[in-house]
């Protein structure tokens, strides 16, 4: 797919649109339909998009192995991360009305936050698994780990 | 009544999509219209109000878990068997007495669900109202669905969130080689960053 002309243009026209239309589905979540499982899956999509067309190096490029594990990991700390910063702010687990000064508030950030780990932890392990299927994950993860 | 329609049409569509997938015998086609398949139920869910479903029903269904299992045809040899001749009715006979019995059970178990809708259901009748009704006005938070998944189900989400990651790391280490026995038999292979990798 790497020399039809049609496709990479079309691939490049859309990738910035997509990755936006998933940042849009991730913090406008509170308002419209969406939220972390959906925009990570969006944003990752892009990402697969790319390396469909242009190939499989150049997406790791883009987002080599150690990034991809590091969104894999951070996601989920975001997540419990939050709910401890409710303990240890006079809460329980994840209780996020304690988070600011009113509870409405603490909610919005709450929520906010925690979608957002849904969200890294959906794309790490979406992006994970298309390199990991597509067979190029091996030799680049020795590589970047070793370093 | 337009809903219903275009439910029952696209239901049709989906019979349709399933009964080509039976009848296709290679496997490129198949993934394809499973994919297809995915995006009917997306328009369905959205038919039926459930826009944050059919949104991850589209975006995971018609198109990342096309593209995995395209991925994944690669690892098949290239050639396909081609199946054995069907032989007659007997071949299939049992199978077919199971499948018209689940069939007839789930048929009767839809019969005895309340309609959609329905605002005395089960489930609508018991944390349900509270949270729908605190949703906008106290957290402010238009989108119940996303308050009941973050906050009010905020620990299943949370376990939610882990299955994913434990998820991916499974693959991983399966696929791709995280595992510490490949790393050490690659090292000693190569003979060029030996005893560097073995601490993770």
């Amino acid at each position: 797919m790497l020399d039809n002309p049609i496709l990479r243009v079309t691939a490049k026209i859309l990738f910035a649109p997509i990755i936006i239309f998933g940042l849009y589905v991730q913090f406008h979540g509170d308002y419209g339909p969406g939220g972390g499982f959906q925009a990570g899956v969006i944003i990752a999509a892009a990402f697969i998009l790319h390396s469909l067309i242009f190939g499989l190096e150049a997406g790791r490029r883009l987002v080599p192995g150690w990034a991809n594990l590091a969104m894999l990991a951070c996601g989920v700390l975001i997540y419990g991360g939050v709910g401890v910063a409710g303990m240890m702010l006079d809460g329980l687990f994840l209780d996020y009305n304690v988070l600011a000064s009113d509870a409405s508030k603490g909610q919005h950030y709450g929520i906010l936050l925690v979608e957002f780990g849904v969200g890294l932890t959906v794309t790490g392990v979406m992006l994970a698994l298309f390199h990991a299927f597509a067979g190029f994950v091996e030799a680049d993860y020795a590589a970047t780990e070793d370093e | 009544m337009a809903g219903y329609v275009t439910n029952l049409l696209l239901l049709a569509l989906l019979v349709f999509i399933l009964v080509l997938v039976i009848r296709t015998r290679r496997l490129f086609p198949v993934v394809v219209l499973a994919g297809a398949y995915s995006l009917v139920s997306a328009a369905m869910f959205v038919n039926l109000d459930a826009v944050d479903v059919a949104f991850t029903e589209a975006a995971v269904g018609a198109g990342i878990s096309t593209v995995l299992f395209l991925a994944a045809m690669a690892y098949l040899p290239g050639i396909e068997k081609t199946p054995p001749e069907a032989k007659g009715i007997g071949h299939i006979l049992p199978a077919l007495i199971i499948c018209i019995i689940a069939g007839l059970l789930l048929v009767a178990a839809a019969i005895e669900l309340p309609p959609v809708g329905d605002p005395t259901a089960p489930p609508h009748v018991h944390v349900a109202p509270r949270y729908l009704e605190e949703s906008g006005s106290f957290l402010h938070i238009p989108n119940v669905v996303t308050t009941v998944l973050a906050s009010y189900r905020g620990f299943d989400t949370f376990g939610e969130v882990v299955v994913v990651f434990t998820a991916g790391l499974g693959v991983l280490v399966l696929l791709a080689g995280f595992t510490r026995t490949a790393r050490i038999a690659k090292s000693g292979k190569t003979g060029i960053d030996g005893g560097e990798g073995d601490d993770a």
